[in-house]
């Protein structure tokens, strides 16, 4: 019973909360390692992106509530989903055309493009603060817990509770199917494979007839449809802040790297990865352990590796030993 | 002389707009917006060296910065005799600790062949020391931030006078920039640029969160100074008899006793707090003119050349047998250490560490900007960046404020988007930061004043 116990604790504190989290941050960091891979470069503005495509879906939840529009026990946001991935996409169409494009055709270093993004990155925060501000806000309603503690003690009569958010559910679920939806694009179909052709080898895919607007076009499609799911499940789960969102672009792009930047798949569970460093290494196993061991051995301590403080160093550090042991990433990164 | 027109005309123009603020808003505001914008010329110039003389891209700026900052604590604070007798043996048994692992680690390293067991070890070193670190700087911390914790709870620094700490800002920043350059400068552009953005949060987050160090979150107030207290200036004969000269004519023409009195008064209040900011004007034009004369020289020298040499194409200079990693790291570290200084003549001018505050938007990325809009590999450029940038961050609001006033005075002072754009005109800053960006790249990749080198 005690070893149950443990387990549950376990899973309550640690697996669900990464398991979701990480889903938020795989998102993101497949969006990073796209842009990557076609584009060629670091996309600093990624997490103002994203929080463009949110403010969309905080803006437009508001006004269907107020005109009493809901999905019942589900949230509303996620009616707005696909008004808000529009705007995203021809966000970015606009500024891929009135900023980026320019330099894929004079075909400039990267770091050129890294700093162009970084330009971008400060209009598109001008932008949402002047839009919505820079305050916190939460545009979660309908049913917040698929499971809670008090009835699953009641269902199997452990001491332990465990719940299951309905954001954190939707959130895995979610992911999954974008992403499997997105691999089935990438490798089953012929834009897919031209994609994938184009981020190989440029010159080869543009003389076997690869039409490379084409491409950048669908990249940017794809990549709307990442930061804005991924931003509005964040939302979700979390609260949305302009400010969080800038934040957020850091462990995405530790996840992208860890995976081995320009490999979705790397990426995919390079945001995984991060997401259970990051809560395992920080949580205070205080009462798993107590679980486990006789009453004689409890433990004073929080028995906490590091504090919670650390939560984003540890990601970091994480990505500092990746880049020296194996630079390319765990997956060997660059072509999708 | 026709070489230097454009500069010569760009600091004017510049100084002009500091004057301006100086006639239509306060002379207080002019010479604060003054002094930071020297401040941000020192940064530049420290990332100028590395991305303009090496093509070294470093987005950890904001760490270095903090590091100077933290150097200021470290130097001039009056050191906690409590804190020290309470935990300061746990700290040192510490520090000695981390030197003992880094040399086995070292030894390791150097004199076994590459084998599991050598991994093992390294791993069981690791490990091991984390552990022990932990044993003896648990109770040690307890103990230095149970130490009147409201105001101290920390060891303190060496009581030195502050002028110290920037060099210290410089050690300190130069050190991790070692680190770092070790670990990460054999990256690609990209990869470079985000490591050193991450490296920088992590040394930021443990400057926030290790409160024996330097309070961390709770702040540090009340930091020396290299210039006199506005108090003590307000109490001194001569600065009120110098305050009495200058304003002769004015006070004059009031006949009333008490009248004058209150207005020379405040006359020197007004003129004290001025008095202070020249002081840091004066010091800090200093440091800016001494760092641009070195910079320049070297610009100019056969060092000079080989770092551009190295910068525009490394394998031809390494096949003329330059030694790249090392140059490179060399540069790191003297951009970081520049960085380090301008941390604490910052953290100096305000008077108070607030490890909170370093954030990589206001500190990294505007920094670059101002390089980059500046004009790279020119140190004229960089310093002139920083005062562009630094100017427009500052007056971006007043300015989109007035700009907004003038397009919606005929809607009605409760229209709501009226009301929501004077609340959003603090953030016009950012906007006018990113489209400045964005067309300065598009139409003049090069910069301001872009870099000439001129073969003699």
């Amino acid at each position: 019973m005690d070893f149950i116990n443990a387990i549950v604790v376990l899973t309550n504190f640690t697996i669900i909360p990464a398991l979701a989290y990480g889903s938020q941050l795989a998102l993101g960091a497949i969006f990073v390692t796209l842009i990557y891979a076609v584009l060629r470069f670091a996309n600093f503005a990624t997490g103002d992106m994203m929080s463009f495509g949110t403010m969309f879906a905080v803006l437009l939840t508001y006004y269907f509530q107020s005109i009493g529009l809901g999905l019942g026990f589900l949230p509303t946001a996620l009616l707005t989903i696909p008004f808000a991935i529009v705007m995203m996409i021809l966000y970015m169409l606009l500024i891929d055309k009135f900023v980026f494009s320019y330099y894929r055709i004079k075909k400039s270093p990267p770091v050129q493009f890294a700093m162009v993004s970084v330009g971008v990155m400060f209009v598109t925060q001008a932008i949402i603060r002047i839009i919505i501000g820079p305050s916190d806000r939460r545009f979660l309603d309908g049913e917040k817990f698929i499971l809670k503690a008090t009835e699953f003690k009641e269902m199997t009569g452990l001491n332990e509770g465990l719940t299951l958010k309905s954001t954190q559910a939707i959130t895995i679920v979610i992911t999954l199917i974008i992403v499997s939806i997105m691999f089935w694009f990438l490798n089953k179909t012929k834009t897919g494979t031209s994609m994938r052709a184009y981020s190989d080898n440029e010159d080869l895919a543009l003389l076997s007839g690869i039409d490379p607007k084409r491409v950048v076009l669908i990249t940017w499609v794809i990549a709307g449809v990442l930061a804005t799911v991924g931003g509005i499940l964040y939302g979700l789960d979390k609260s949305y802040r302009p400010f969080v969102y800038f934040n957020n672009m850091l462990p995405i792009f530790a996840a992208a790297i860890v995976g081995g930047i320009g490999n979705p798949f790397g990426a995919f569970l390079g945001g995984y990865v991060i997401a259970f460093a990051e809560i395992l290494i920080t949580y205070a196993y205080k009462r798993f352990i107590a679980y486990l061991v006789p009453e004689s051995m409890e433990p004073d301590s929080l028995m906490q590796l590091l504090s919670t403080d650390y939560k984003f160093a540890v990601s970091f550090s994480i990505l500092v030993i990746v880049l020296l042991i194996r630079p390319s990433g765990i997956f060997k990164g660059k072509t999708i | 002389m026709r070489k230097y027109s454009n500069i010569i005309a760009a600091y004017s123009i510049m100084l002009v707009l500091i004057l301006l603020v100086g006639i239509f808003q306060s002379w207080s505001i002019a010479l604060t917006i003054l002094n930071y914008c020297l401040i941000s010329a020192v940064m530049t110039i420290g990332a100028n060296i590395q991305w303009g003389y090496a093509g070294l891209i470093n987005f950890g700026i904001m760490g270095y910065t903090a590091l100077g900052g933290l150097a200021v604590v470290l130097v001039s604070v009056d050191p906690v005799q409590q804190a020290w007798q309470a935990g300061g043996l746990n700290i040192l048994i510490c520090f000695w600790i981390i030197v003992v692992m880094i040399v086995l680690i070292r030894y390791l390293l150097k004199y076994f062949n590459k084998s599991k067991y050598r991994t093992y070890g390294i791993a069981f070193i690791i490990i091991g020391g984390i552990l022990l670190l932990r044993l003896t700087a648990t109770p040690g911390i307890e103990a230095i931030e149970a130490v009147d914790p409201a105001k101290t709870g920390f060891l303190g620094g060496m009581g030195l006078p502050v002028l110290f700490s920037w060099i210290g800002g410089a050690f300190l920043a130069g050190g991790l920039a070692f680190i770092v350059g070790k670990i990460a400068l054999g990256l690609r552009a990209d990869y470079l640029a985000i490591a050193t953005l991450l490296i920088a949060e992590i040394v930021v987050s443990i400057i926030k969160h290790e409160e024996w160090l330097a309070r961390g979150v709770k702040n540090v107030i009340g930091l020396k100074r290299p210039a006199p207290y506005e108090i003590d200036l307000q109490t001194s004969q001569w600065f009120i008899n110098l305050v009495e000269k200058f304003h002769t004519k004015k006070l004059s023409m009031i006949n009333s006793f008490t009248e004058r009195q209150d207005a020379l008064s405040q006359l020197v209040i007004d003129a004290s707090s001025i008095y202070v900011k020249l002081c840091f004007t004066g010091l800090f034009l200093s440091v800016v003119i001494v760092l641009l004369i070195v910079t320049q020289k070297a610009l100019y020298s056969p060092w000079g050349r080989k770092m551009r040499a190295i910068r525009d194409n490394e394998e031809a200079a390494s096949a003329m047998g330059k030694n790249i990693v090392k140059e490179h790291l060399f540069i790191f570290i003297l951009g970081s250490a520049i960085v380090g200084i301008a941390g604490a003549m910052m953290v100096t001018n305000d008077g108070l560490f607030t490890p909170g505050s370093y954030r990589p938007m206001r500190y990294t990325f505007v920094i670059w900007v101002m390089v980059i809009v500046g004009g790279t590999g020119n140190n004229f450029g960089a310093i002139l960046g920083g005062f562009v940038v630094w100017f427009l961050w500052v007056e971006a609001a007043p300015m989109a404020l007035f700009l907004i006033n003038l397009f919606t005075s005929h809607l009605p002072e409760t229209n709501s988007v009226r009301v929501h754009l004077i609340e959003s005109a603090p953030y016009f800053r950012f906007l006018v930061i990113g489209i400045g960006l964005l067309t300065i790249m598009r139409y003049r990749p090069k910069g301001i004043l872009p870099e000439k080198i001129e073969i003699k």
